[in-house]
């Protein structure tokens, strides 16, 4: 029994291996407590308060803040745009990245014996890969004169040419919402395309050899081969864009109208949140709606992971 | 599950720093106090100017040879105005004074600690992004009553005060305190309405509407040769027209609709004026095509010097802001928001005028009565048409512009002036003051000029929110009696 050990004092030896260990791992842990960890804690008391951020005076007021938020005009409808995005954005994002690196990893056909991607697969690999070199900010200001709402805009005058009117894509209420998952999207395929790639890229060209043998086509392959072996792959993406599902600020906050609208149309909780502390000098009521985002996030992921869990195939 | 020791005692580590971060974290920022040391309580000592004895030239009673202390804000209106004509014509009243001039940007940052010191300038230019909380300074009992000021012979003619030589709700807009005093001296001339190319208006024979029906009618015209009659951009700046809708409510009904709102007054929105002011404007949306809610301000004021877009809501900073941008062809004019009806409060000619830049003197300075006379100074003719001549921008002096040659946004915005006479349509605090309300009125405009929602819905949906605003404990409220 290891517990034994707990009865004595460390030897010397272990005492210099676990300082020199320790002086390694302070500096980031201090940080990591300091920068991450502890605005983590203070939020949630923070959101016990009803800080203004002015001045150091505050009070607590227990969960006042969070029964606020029942009725809060804006948290309600970004929670249902956080549903709507988590529904659609990483779906639409896995479905159409999956698609691509298959046909850039094994969709091209057999060449020598082994699969290979379309021609040209290496290029377009990079070429996928550019929205996300591109820092959001820029990627906002970029799809701003995209979708213009006048006759200006790429897409409008792209729509005009062939006699289309243009279309209200930001302005629209019932329309803004999925202007804005669709910048998302285009902005996150690239990136799930390379990870897709090496994922495929990982999986025995034997398992496609014995397949294609057996007279499996590209659907075949596709879906009884490549999507079970991709699993693990899949769920990463899956969490990730999930979280960037809760996010969304800094494009909504570019790209929408009046900031997350028209009339609440695209509004955001990270929106939200920035518009009540920096805005409204609510910090108080900032923090609980950032401790909402926190559990939402968090439930998110969990739940993720649970219902995504699969047997692990080995190769 | 069995925890290791090795386990253990990394757990307890990062328990401890955890812990640490608990402790910590306040103590290194957000929360901790931050380290006011207030300025001793003395009182204000106005030793040096006690002296001289007061005189009608002289009605502070100045020591003539007490030096001044003068910090500008060397900002967009830069500081010669101060070093060329103001301060040269207070060394004139007092050639023995010396002044000593300080030409800066960061306003707060450089005098916080002379104001905690107790060593301050005595005229202070409070501008730009880093200004003092003036606030607090009154809180503080740092800053002085201006009411000797206002109340003291005007220099041009010593027969009227000079509260009387400066446009109506100047004073006011320079309030603070409790109970409010006029502390701020706002210098700068704002006004407020619908700006046009004048030499377009004069080619087509039109003439800015007088009325809504009148706006009704020209909007026909206009849409009917290809331009769109009236627009603001709805991406970023709806408060454009948010304003407009305020104007026509306070001419509807006069300025107390206003005040109202302020005030949180219940049914403050749903005010018949406030209703009809909606509906006005809501008609004049109409001919907005939908694009321009997702339009910022500079797009769609090009937009309007490309000759697409003939009335703009703005105020009289937008010549200078398009300088650039404006063609030689295009002059812009500013005509008063048009009236709704034969029965309102106040006519046609009342614009929306608010005073802008702020001056102060500070109560522990060493010549205080010099400041008070350095304000006076300002507020003269002289004084205030070299502020023109140099910054391009009206000053709160009224008829301070003779005999000079100004740009046709100006020269029209000084018609305005003298059209409007005293009625002005007053400012609006809740801009300032409840920030949740402001944002909801911003979203609620774009919603009624597009089209989404009635006039009563407007008035229904604000009232709500002022509701909601009043019922918040968290926010402070403030009051305003003119």
């Amino acid at each position: 029994m290891r517990h034994g050990k707990l009865a004595h004092a460390p030897s010397p030896m272990a005492l210099r291996r676990y300082g020199f260990i320790l002086s390694f791992l302070a500096a980031p842990l201090v940080l990591y407590a300091v920068f991450v960890v502890g605005p983590y804690i203070q939020a949630f008391q923070i959101a016990l308060t009803n800080w203004k951020g002015i001045s150091p005076n505050f009070d607590y007021i227990g969960f006042e803040n969070f029964t606020k938020l029942f009725d809060d005009g804006a948290f309600w409808p970004a929670v249902r745009h956080h549903g709507l995005l988590l529904l659609v954005m990483p779906l639409a994002t896995i479905a159409i990245a999956l698609f691509f690196s298959f046909l850039l990893n094994v969709g091209g056909g057999q060449r020598n014996g082994r699969r290979t991607g379309v021609p040209g697969a290496a290029f377009y690999k990079i070429v996928f890969f550019f929205p996300q070199v591109l820092a959001v900010a820029i990627v906002g200001v970029l799809f701003q004169a995209i979708l213009s709402p006048d006759k200006s805009g790429v897409l409008n005058s792209a729509l005009g040419a062939v006699g289309i009117d243009p279309v209200g894509w930001l302005i629209n209420p019932d329309l803004a919402l999925w202007t804005i998952i669709g910048v998302m999207v285009w902005q996150a395929v690239g990136f799930y395309v390379v990870l897709f790639s090496a994922g495929m890229s990982s999986i025995p060209q034997d398992v496609f050899e014995a397949a294609a043998l057996d007279g499996a086509g590209r659907f075949t392959l596709f879906f009884k081969i490549t999507l079970p072996l991709l699993w693990d792959t899949l769920q990463v993406g899956w969490v990730y864009l999930g979280i960037a599902a809760f996010d969304g600020f800094a494009l909504v906050q570019v790209l929408s109208v009046d900031r997350g609208g028209p009339d609440n149309a695209t509004t955001v909780l990270p929106l939200e949140i920035w518009r009540q502390a920096f805005t409204f000098s609510k910090y108080g009521y900032a923090s609980a709606m950032g401790v909402a985002l926190f559990f939402l996030t968090l439930t998110f992921a969990a739940l993720t992971l649970r219902v995504t869990r699969r047997e692990r195939i080995e190769f | 599950m069995t925890n290791t020791p090795r386990e253990i005692t990394r757990r307890q580590m990062m328990h401890r720093i955890g812990l640490t971060a608990l402790v910590a974290g306040p103590a290194a920022g957000l929360l901790s106090a931050c380290a006011t040391s207030g300025g001793g309580s003395s009182e204000p000592t106005p030793s040096a100017a006690a002296g001289a004895a007061k005189s009608e030239t002289n009605p502070f009673g100045v020591k003539a040879d007490a030096p001044l202390e003068v910090v500008i804000f060397k900002g967009g209106y830069s500081d010669e105005y101060a070093t060329q004509s103001h301060e040269p014509l207070y060394v004139k009243e007092f050639p023995k004074a010396k002044i000593t001039h300080q030409g800066i940007q960061t306003i707060a940052q450089t005098l916080t600690p002379r104001f905690a010191s107790g060593d301050v300038p005595d005229v202070v230019n409070n501008s730009g992004t880093d200004n003092l909380d003036t606030g607090s300074l009154v809180a503080a009992g740092q800053l002085l009553d201006l009411t000797p000021l206002f109340e003291a012979p005007s220099i041009d003619d010593p027969s009227k005060k000079v509260k009387d030589t400066i446009v109506p709700g100047t004073i006011e807009s320079g309030l603070a305190g409790d109970p409010a005093k006029p502390y701020i001296l706002n210098y700068v001339f704002t006004a407020y309405g619908l700006w046009y190319d004048a030499k377009l208006f004069e080619k087509e024979g039109w003439t800015p509407p007088k009325t809504f029906d009148e706006f009704k009618t020209l909007a026909d015209q206009i849409k009917a040769k290809g331009m769109t009659p009236y627009a603001y951009a709805g991406k970023n700046a709806s408060y454009y027209q948010y304003w407009m809708i305020l104007i026509t409510a306070a001419k509807i009904a006069g300025n107390q609709v206003l005040i109202d709102i302020d005030n949180l007054v219940d049914g403050a929105w749903t005010n018949d004026a406030v209703k009809q002011a909606a509906a006005a404007w809501a008609e004049i949306g109409k001919y907005m095509d939908k694009s321009y809610e997702g339009l910022i301000h500079t797009q769609v004021q090009t937009q309007q010097n490309q000759g697409k877009v003939a009335l703009y809501p703005s105020g009289s900073w937008l010549e200078s802001e398009q300088a650039k941008d404006t063609p030689a062809t295009f002059e812009y004019a500013m005509a008063a928001t048009p009236s709704v009806g034969a029965s309102d409060a106040m006519p046609y000619g009342a614009i929306r005028a608010v005073a802008s830049e702020p001056f102060v003197l500070a109560a522990k300075g060493k010549n205080v009565n010099g400041g008070l006379e350095y304000m006076r100074v300002m507020l003269s003719k002289e004084a205030a048409k070299s502020f023109t001549e140099k910054t391009k921008s009206l000053t709160v002096v009224v008829g301070a512009t003779e005999g000079l040659t100004l740009s046709p946004g100006v020269e029209s915005v000084v018609a305005a002036q003298n059209a409007a006479g005293a009625n002005v349509v007053t400012w609006s605090n809740f801009e300032q003051w409840y920030k949740e309300l402001e944002t909801e009125l911003r979203k609620q405009t774009n919603a009624l000029m597009f089209g989404r929602i009635t006039a009563d819905q407007f008035c229904a949906n604000m009232q709500k929110a002022a509701d909601k605003t009043k019922a918040d404990s968290s926010i402070t409220k403030q009051k305003r009696t003119a």
